[in-house]
């Protein structure tokens, strides 16, 4: 009736697991029950459960990255406690079977489940109001993709409690993932709910590509679109090129372990090496969808914050578009120690220093941007020149890794833990970091506390240098990844001031919390009645602070780069004033519950498939189509605005601002 | 297989320990100062000539990068300094957005770069690509590898015998391995040394080795690959030459013998300390890669405590 679910399937004599589990049930119904009791629920519903504004769905995917990022980083703390204890003999408080889920945990769940949801949610929330647009092109559809990647992130929690989660690492290799060395249920959470929430992407990247392509402004030529854009335009076409190899590969790892396929396995004509190919084939691009985005950010709060145009934007287009495509071939470079031979290993290892080319000048270009500016420190700013002390750490770590020889002996050491935690904390964190304060005041109409903000900046900031800095000596040093215990009591004092990094990111995070409760609390000394609270160059400035669910009440002309900067200038010289267009009517999509629907029935489905529960997978399947065929049906799925709400909206907002 | 009687009459037991005692490089002195001497067992303390190159071509390349970093670091932090808003005597070029020689020199300066490195990564891959033979005037010795989980087996085809956790070595020779796995990938590391190379089931690598001298240096997995990954660590036991072959020639004919039978029953998942076998079965690492890829099922016959879980028979 229930597949392999049994009882015994919860780990009743693991501790951790139960309490942690009670704690979050807990917290989940405490909420639950505040939401039904405070009369809640429908507004959650119709404003954001249903919604279908791009703007609503950009903040539930970083707050759903901001809770994924409490979890990935217990997992961190808790690796990194187990490795401060387990020396010289000592087990450590976590057994392997435990650590070994924790470390697949964190990957997967850092990857996945923050940094994608936090890029994708700010590309989400910045890209239509950076380029003029009043939504997404396919607003129900961005819906769906945020739901399922919510369904992914149940799932991987649901692993928690019930069953296990993969003790294979982030990638799962085979033939470690074939059910012959991983019968559990693990490795099914990892790959279903990577299925799930891979879906979402996919489509997300594919409604963001169509979105940059047609939905521009007016006037907004390819050369005048923000470089936030640009960055997001290459990640989203990496995105397109990219995940469809991630979901095929999981489906013919999923054909081994359910149908018992030969595709990965040792024998049979199976060949394991083929998933390793393939997965970082997706797995570089990944690197660089995450991280363009986090470009385009400093590219944005650089410009922003020096009072100056960005130096060298073609430049800058140029080589975030060079990196789009370089970043297809350097996958090999993730093994070298294949064994491919010398001309293989040699080709890919100078691939890899090329894309080093164009990151290289856009630090030069960054710099040239502060250079004769006038410098606002602020909490983006901070942000962003943290990033570029720590990044270039982080590159010339890569460069020494891209070498083959120096990667023979440094592959998968802590010193490469080091070097991909110090481009991707440095990098798409500080950015995610830097772009949540940034817009947060776009989304919500205030300012996020400042001081707070600048303690979590150095505690994040000083917390890396601690913890990584140490990975890089012990990766030197002949310490590898993965290990659960080790014997060399030289490591153990390094392990602990790595672990001792680790509690200030903790405090870090937990300072991230209350300066978003206290800026909740005092939201009202610092709303922003301008729109444009960081004195801004780009579009979605000009636009009220929460801008209405339209963006803009009549779609702006472009004739510039940093249009709104140029506008600003026009109405200071009093030059040109534009001539004011009449409001006109225009359409909206309606709230929309098929996002929910569908990612409801892809957990069913995902779970059922997980535990082997087939009569419940197929009732999931037919929700699912179900919902598509609802939705295929519908008529009536916009609303018209008319053109007085928009004018009357655009009258207390100048009312607003003027007072 | 018969546990190791290493404390008795195992000539290279007498080995003593100081002889793996780190000696400052000025090269890695001046790339990473402050590491040096604070340990005796990684990349930075290389005891053969794989592993020294490697550490100079990361030192050299660390350098290199170093001149580049420190400058942009410094920079970064002279310009936000210099041009903060309260800053009297900075001079604002608010519009200074594009200049044709600074965008040729911010191209040119990673390009220059890349192209010295790009040089170093060419040469260095095929020098030190890890299939090609050491250059020395001894004959190389044959080594087999194979990772089982979670422990190593070593066989001397040339000499008969079969070690476990223990790779000995003659020192100054030329070590030819070839690696394969029973299931799981590992990956074959001794840091001092140089190169690793995954082992995979069903295929074999090559890796060409040599230690300079008479040493104890720890090796290891280092690629995860399952529950007991963290212990499955082995020392290589580097011997003189001619201590080498006395060895052999005592374990020869002591132990067990290593048939297709003993190796399926060792390669049942679990832990070992280390161990030798005095005979082998000519040829059988051969039939391990053919039949490696016969043998996955590492859940049937486990006695590990630590692969709870993965119960269920395959």
């Amino acid at each position: 009736m229930l597949g392999r679910l049994t009882w015994n399937a919860i780990p009743w004599s693991e501790p951790i697991p139960l309490i942690t589990a009670g704690v979050i049930g807990l917290a989940l119904a405490s909420i639950i029950g505040l939401i039904l009791w405070r009369g809640w629920l429908p507004y959650l519903w119709r404003e954001w459960i249903t919604s279908t504004d791009h703007k609503r769905i950009g903040v539930l995917y970083c707050g759903l990255a901001l809770v994924m990022l409490v979890r990935g980083f217990s997992d961190a703390i808790m690796m990194r406690a187990q490795l401060a204890l387990a020396a010289n003999g000592a087990p450590g408080y976590l057994p392997p079977d435990h650590y070994n889920q924790i470390f697949s945990a964190h990957g997967t769940i850092m990857i996945f489940f923050v940094a994608m949801p936090f890029v994708v949610g700010l590309m989400n929330f910045a890209v239509p109001l950076q380029i003029g647009a009043r939504d997404v092109a396919f607003p129900v559809l961005n819906a769906v993709s945020f739901w399922l990647t919510a369904a992914g992130v149940l799932l991987v929690n649901v692993s928690l409690v019930v069953g296990e989660f993969a003790r294979t690492g982030w990638l799962a290799y085979p033939p470690l993932s074939e059910t012959a060395f991983s019968p559990g249920v693990g490795v099914d959470y990892y790959l279903w709910s990577l299925q799930i929430s891979g879906l979402g992407t996919l489509l997300s990247g594919i409604n963001l590509v169509v979105t940059i392509l047609k939905l521009r402004a007016p006037g907004m030529g390819y050369m005048r679109m923000p470089v936030f854009v640009w960055t997001a335009l290459a990640s989203n076409l990496l995105i397109v090129a990219a995940f469809p190899v991630l979901t095929a590969t999981f489906a013919m790892l999923l054909l081994d372990r359910y149908c018992d396929f030969h595709f990965f396995t040792i024998g049979s004509g199976g060949n394991p090496m083929m998933y390793i190919n393939l997965i970082w084939i997706w797995g570089h691009p990944e690197v660089y969808i995450l991280i363009l985005p986090g470009f385009g950010i400093f590219s944005e709060v650089i410009a922003t914050f020096s009072g100056k145009p960005l130096f060298g934007y073609r430049s800058m287009v140029a080589a975030t578009m060079v990196i789009c495509v370089l970043s297809f071939m350097v996958w090999l470079h993730h093994f070298f120690t294949m064994g491919a031979g010398a001309n293989v290993n040699a080709f890919f290892g100078v691939m890899t220093m090329v894309i080093a080319v164009p990151t290289g000048v856009k630090v030069f270009n960054w710099l040239f941007t502060m250079y004769g500016g006038s410098i606002r420190f602020e909490v983006p700013m901070l942000w962003a020149i943290g990033f570029i002390v720590t990044f270039v750490i982080g590159g010339a770590t890569g460069v020494l890794l891209a070498i083959p020889p120096a990667d023979f002996v440094l592959h998968n050491s802590l010193f490469l833990i080091a070097h991909f935690h110090n481009t991707a904390i440095g990098g798409v964190l500080f950015g995610a970091m830097a772009g949540y304060t940034y817009w947060f005041p776009k989304a919500f109409g205030f300012k996020l506390e400042e001081r707070l903000g600048k303690a979590v900046f150095w505690c994040w900031l000083i917390g890396f240098y601690l913890a990584f800095m140490p990975l890089y000596v012990l990766g030197l040093m002949g310490a590898t990844r993965r290990m659960q215990h080790y014997d060399n009591p030289d490591w153990q004092p390094l392990m602990i001031l790595a672990f001792a990094g680790a509690v200030l990111i903790l405090l870090g995070i937990a300072l991230t919390a209350l300066q978003l409760y206290v800026s909740i609390r005092t939201r009202d000394k610092r709303r922003d009645t301008t729109g444009d609270p960081w004195i801004g160059r780009t579009l979605e400035w000009s636009i009220p602070s929460p801008p209405p669910a339209w963006n803009f009440a009549v779609l702006p002309q472009v004739d510039a780069l940093d249009a709104w900067w140029v506008e600003k200038q026009r109405r200071h010289d009093g030059t040109e004033a534009a001539a004011a267009r009449p409001f006109v009517p225009f359409h909206l999509p309606r709230p929309n519950p098929t996002g929910f629907a569908a990612a409801f029935c892809a957990v069913v489905t995902g779970f059922a498939l997980i535990w082997h529960i087939w009569w419940m997978a197929l009732i999931g399947l037919a929700g699912l189509a179900a919902v598509g065929l609802r939705q295929a049906w519908q008529t009536d799925t916009e609303i018209e605005i008319e053109a007085e709400d928009v004018e009357r909206f655009e009258r207390a907002h100048l009312a607003g601002a003027a007072a | 297989m018969t546990s190791d009687p290493a404390h008795s009459n195992d000539p290279a037991a007498a080995i003593p320990r100081g002889a793996r005692r780190y000696r400052g490089r000025w090269l890695t002195a001046a790339a990473l100062p402050g590491l040096a001497g604070c340990h005796r067992t990684g990349v930075l303390d290389p005891q053969g000539p794989v592993a020294r190159a490697e550490t100079l071509i990361l030192a050299d390349a660390t350098a290199i990068m170093l001149a580049v970093i420190v400058p942009v670091i410094g920079i970064t932090l002279a310009f936000a300094f210099w041009y903060r808003r309260g800053n009297k005597h900075a001079r604002r070029r608010p519009d200074f957005a594009y200049s044709g020689p600074v965008e040729m020199v911010v191209w040119s300066i990673p390009v220059l770069i890349v192209l010295f490195l790009g040089g170093i990564a060419w040469t260095s891959s095929h020098e030190l690509d890890t299939a090609k033979p050491l250059k020395s005037d001894r004959p190389a010795i044959n080594v087999e590898v194979v990772s089982l989980d979670w422990k190593w087996l070593f066989i001397y085809p040339d000499q008969g015998v079969a070690t476990v956790n223990r790779l000995v070595v003659p020192a100054g020779t030329p070590i030819h391995l070839r690696l394969t796995s029973s299931g799981a990938m590992n990956s074959f590391l001794v840091p001092q040394l140089g190169s690793q190379i995954y082992t995979m089931a069903g295929m074999s690598t090559e890796l060409n080795l040599l230690a300079d001298k008479p040493g104890q240096y720890p090796g290891f997995s280092a690629q995860f690959s399952g529950d007991a990954f963290s212990d499955m660590r082995f020392t290589v036991d580097t011997v003189a030459p001619d201590r080498f072959a006395g060895w052999a020639a005592a374990t020869r004919g002591r132990g067990k013998l290593l048939d297709l039978p003993a190796y399926r029953f060792l390669a049942r998942p679990g832990r070992t300390g280390t161990g030798f076998y005095g005979a082998i079965t000519p040829g059988l690492f051969d039939t391990i890669v053919a039949d490696g890829t016969k043998w996955p099922c590492r859940s049937q016959l486990s006695d590990d405590p630590n692969t709870k879980g993965s119960a269920r028979a395959c």
